[in-house]
C-alpha cells in the first residue's frame, strides 16, 4: 500500500522539521543572554569556579559546537565533566538538567503519564460529544437543538480553558462539592481514582475543544447529506441508520481526524494551561517548573519533545487518510 | 469551482450588521471594550482609582481578603479590590483592556501583513519560490509555538519591552495559516485575465499586488483579521496567566485570572470581571469574524 520511496521520503522531511525546530531553539536560548553556567556556580561565584561550571556544562565551547555536541549526544550518549565527578547521560540523550541533577528524558518520562491521561481522556470525550452532536444537529437543521447546539458552540469556542476551569472548580468542587479538585494518583496505583481525579479537568478540555468539532461535523454533514450518492443510497432501500452511520458519517470524519491528530499531537506536548489550573504534575507543569528555575536543558528537552509530537502527529494523520479514504490512499 | 461573490467589503458589513443579530451584538461588545481600551484613563479618572496603588483600607484586615460583599463592590469601587493589594479592580480591567487590544491588534496586524505577502509571493511568483514558502508554513505549522513561547518568555531579559516581544512573537508565529489562504486566492486571480492584461503591460510583480491582487484580498483578509484577534487576545492572555506574558504591575486580564485562581473559593468576583472581559471580548470577534464570513463568501473558509 505505501511504497518505501513514499516511506523513506516521509521519515526524511519528518527529521529534517526536527532538526529545524532543534536548531531555531537552540539558537534563540543560547543567544539570549542568561547564562547556567552562572546560575549553577553558586555564591560567591569566582570567575575560576564560573570557568570550571562552563566547561563542566560544555558552554565553553562555540554554539555551533555545543549544537553538534548536542546533536551528537541523541545517538551516542555524552558525559558531562570527567573523573569521579563526571555525569553520563546515556542515548538517546536530549540533555542534562544541572538543576534538577536528572536526565532530561527521565525528567519527561516521569510527566509523560500524566499528560498523556489528561488529553487521551479528553480527546476521546471531545470527539464523542463534537461528532455526536454535530451529527444530531445537521440532521435535524434549524431545530431548538441546532440553535442551543450551535450557541453552546460559539461559547465554547470564545471561552478560554482556563476560564471553564476556574468554574467548574468553583462551582462543581467547592460549591456543589461532587468531584474532588487537584488531586492525580497514579493508573498503577488505583485506577478509580485516577478516573475520578481527572474527570472534571477531561470535561473542562472536552468542552473547550468539542465546540470546533460539532461546528466542523454539522456543517460537514449538512454538505455530505445533500449529495447525490446520499439519494442513491437511499433510493435504493438503505435503511437511514445506515445512510447517516455508513455513508454520511465516513465523509465528515476526514476532517475530524486531522483536527483530532493535530490538537492531540500539540495537548501530548504539555496541556500547559489545563495542568496548571488543575495542579496535575504533567509536562507542562515540568515546562512551568523549568521556566520559573531558568533550567534551559530541560526547556530545550520539553520543547524539542513538543516538536517531535506535533511532527508524529502530522504523519500518523497523513497515514490514517489512507485507510479512511481510498481515493487518498498513498503510493 | 464558483468565483467569489463580487461584494465591496463596507456594503458586506452593513449587510452583515443589517441581518445577523449575533454579529450585530459581536460588534457592539468589540466596540464598547474598544473605547473602554481607549478612554482607560477617562474612565480611571472618573471612578478615582488607578491600577497600580495598594489600598489596604479597602481591605479585611484579619483575611487580606476585600472588605464588603461580593469582592469589595462598592460605590467606591466599582468591580471591587484584587485580594492582598486593595488595588482597585476596575481600573485594572479597564487598563487590562488596553494591553489585550494592543497586544491582540498589533499581533494580528504583524501576522496577517506577513501571510499576505508572504502567501500572495508563493502564488504569484510560483517555482521554487512556491514550493519553499509552502514546505516553510508546514515546519512552522509543526512548531510547538505554545510551549516555544513560554520557554522564550523565560529567557528573554527583563529589560526588553515585553508588550513588544509579544507582538513580534505572536505575530510571527501566525502567518502561515493566513499564507496558504492567501496563496490558494492567487492562484486563482492569476489565472483571471485583469491579472494576465496588468502582467502582459509589464507590471512588475510588485505592481500586480498593489493594483491587481490586493484590492481582490480585502474580503478574506478582512474576515481572517477578525477571526484570528481573538486568537491572538487570548495568547496574550494565555501567556500572562502562565506568567511569562506582560509583567507586573502592567495590568492584564490573563494575569489577574491566574491570580484569581487561589481566592476562588473565597473571592470569585475577583475572577469573574477580568474573565467577563475576556470572555466578551474573544466572543465579539467570532462572532463578528462568523457574520463576515458567510457575507463576503459563503464557500470561503471551508476545508475539502
Amino acid at each position: 500500500m505505501i511504497s518505501l520511496r513514499y516511506a523513506a521520503t516521509r521519515v526524511g522531511g519528518m527529521a529534517l522539521v526536527l532538526l529545524i525546530v532543534a536548531f531555531c531553539t537552540f539558537v534563540v536560548f543560547y543567544l539570549v543572554p542568561s547564562d547556567p553556567a552562572l546560575m549553577a556556580c553558586g555564591k560567591p561565584c569566582t570567575p575560576e569556579n564560573l570557568a570550571l561550571a562552563r566547561e563542566f556544562m560544555g558552554f565553553d565551547e562555540p554554539w555551533w559546537q555545543q549544537f553538534l555536541t548536542f546533536l551528537g549526544g541523541i545517538f551516542t550518549g555524552r558525559t558531562f565533566g570527567s573523573g569521579a565527578t563526571a555525569i553520563h547521560c546515556t542515548a538517546p540523550c536530549f540533555g542534562y538538567s544541572f538543576r534538577q541533577n536528572a536526565d532530561v528524558l527521565d525528567l519527561i518520562g516521569d510527566r509523560l503519564p500524566v499528560t498523556v491521561s489528561l488529553a487521551v481522556g479528553a480527546a476521546v470525550l471531545w470527539v464523542v460529544l463534537g461528532v455526536g452532536v454535530g451529527v444530531f444537529a445537521a440532521l435535524r437543521k434549524d431545530s431548538w437543538f441546532d440553535r442551543v447546539a450551535l450557541g453552546a458552540s460559539v461559547i465554547g469556542v470564545s471561552a478560554p480553558v482556563y476560564l471553564v476551569g476556574l468554574l467548574g472548580i468553583l462551582v462543581l468542587g467547592f460549591k456543589l462539592d461532587v468531584v474532588p479538585v487537584g488531586n492525580y494518583t497514579p493508573f498503577s496505583e488505583d485506577p478509580v481514582r485516577w478516573a475520578w481525579g481527572l474527570v472534571l479537568p477531561w470535561c473542562v478540555l472536552a468542552f473547550a475543544h468539542a465546540a470546533h468539532y460539532v461546528k466542523l461535523t454539522r456543517t460537514q454533514m449538512i454538505e455530505t447529506m445533500s449529495e447525490d450518492f446520499i439519494r442513491t443510497a437511499r433510493a435504493k432501500g438503505v435503511a437511514e441508520r445506515t445512510v447517516v452511520g455508513k455513508h454520511a458519517l465516513r465523509n465528515v470524519l476526514l476532517p475530524v481526524v486531522t483536527l483530532t491528530g493535530l490538537e492531540l499531537g500539540s495537548l501530548l506536548g504539555g496541556a500547559v494551561i489545563t495542568e496548571r489550573v488543575f495542579s496535575l504534575p504533567g509536562l507542562g507543569n515540568l515546562l512551568i517548573e523549568a521556566v520559573h528555575g531558568r533550567d534551559l536543558p530541560t526547556l530545550l528537552g520539553c520543547t524539542l519533545f513538543a516538536g517531535f509530537l506535533v511532527v508524529v502527529a502530522n504523519a500518523v494523520v497523513d497515514l490514517s487518510y489512507g485507510v479512511l479514504d481510498p481515493r487518498a490512499r498513498l503510493t | 469551482m464558483s468565483t467569489p461573490v463580487a461584494r465591496s467589503v463596507p456594503a458586506a458589513i452593513r449587510s452583515v450588521l443589517a441581518r445577523d443579530r449575533w454579529a450585530l451584538a459581536g460588534t457592539v461588545t468589540v466596540v464598547v471594550i474598544g473605547l473602554v481600551a481607549i478612554f482607560a484613563d477617562v474612565l480611571t479618572a472618573i471612578e478615582g482609582h488607578d491600577p497600580y496603588t495598594y489600598d489596604a483600607s479597602a481591605l479585611d484586615p484579619a483575611s487580606g481578603l476585600p472588605a464588603g460583599p461580593f469582592g469589595g463592590v462598592s460605590g467606591e469601587h466599582w468591580f471591587g479590590v484584587e485580594p492582598l493589594t486593595g488595588r482597585d479592580l476596575f481600573a485594572i480591567v479597564v487598563h487590562g483592556a488596553r494591553t489585550s487590544f494592543l497586544i491582540g491588534l498589533a499581533a494580528t496586524l504583524v501576522s496577517i501583513g506577513l501571510g499576505v505577502l508572504i502567501g500572495a509571493a508563493a502564488g504569484y511568483l510560483g517555482g521554487w519560490v512556491d514550493r519553499v514558502i509552502v514546505w516553510s508554513a508546514d515546519v512552522f505549522l509543526g512548531f510547538p509555538y505554545l510551549v516555544f513561547m513560554i520557554a522564550l518568555g523565560a529567557v528573554v531579559p527583563v529589560e526588553f519591552p515585553r508588550a513588544l516581544l509579544l507582538i513580534v512573537v505572536i505575530g510571527f508565529f501566525g502567518w502561515p495559516s493566513t499564507a496558504r489562504i492567501v496563496r490558494a486566492q492567487v492562484l486563482t486571480l492569476k489565472e483571471r485575465n485583469f491579472v494576465k492584461a496588468a502582467r502582459t503591460l509589464g507590471a512588475s510583480p510588485w505592481e500586480v499586488f498593489r493594483t491587481e491582487l490586493l484590492p481582490n484580498l480585502w474580503g478574506p483578509v478582512l474576515v481572517m483579521a477578525t477571526l484570528s484577534v481573538p486568537g491572538k487576545v487570548g495568547l496574550e492572555a494565555a501567556l500572562s496567566f502562565l506568567g511569562v506574558g506582560v509583567l507586573p504591575p502592567t495590568p492584564s486580564w490573563g494575569r489577574s485570572i491566574s491570580a484569581a485562581i487561589d481566592w476562588v473559593a473565597v473571592d470569585p468576583a475577583f475572577l469573574l470581571f477580568p474573565g467577563l472581559a475576556l470572555f466578551g471580548v474573544t466572543w465579539g470577534f467570532n462572532a463578528l469574524g462568523d457574520g463576515l464570513r458567510d457575507a463576503l463568501d459563503p464557500k470561503w473558509g471551508r476545508k475539502p
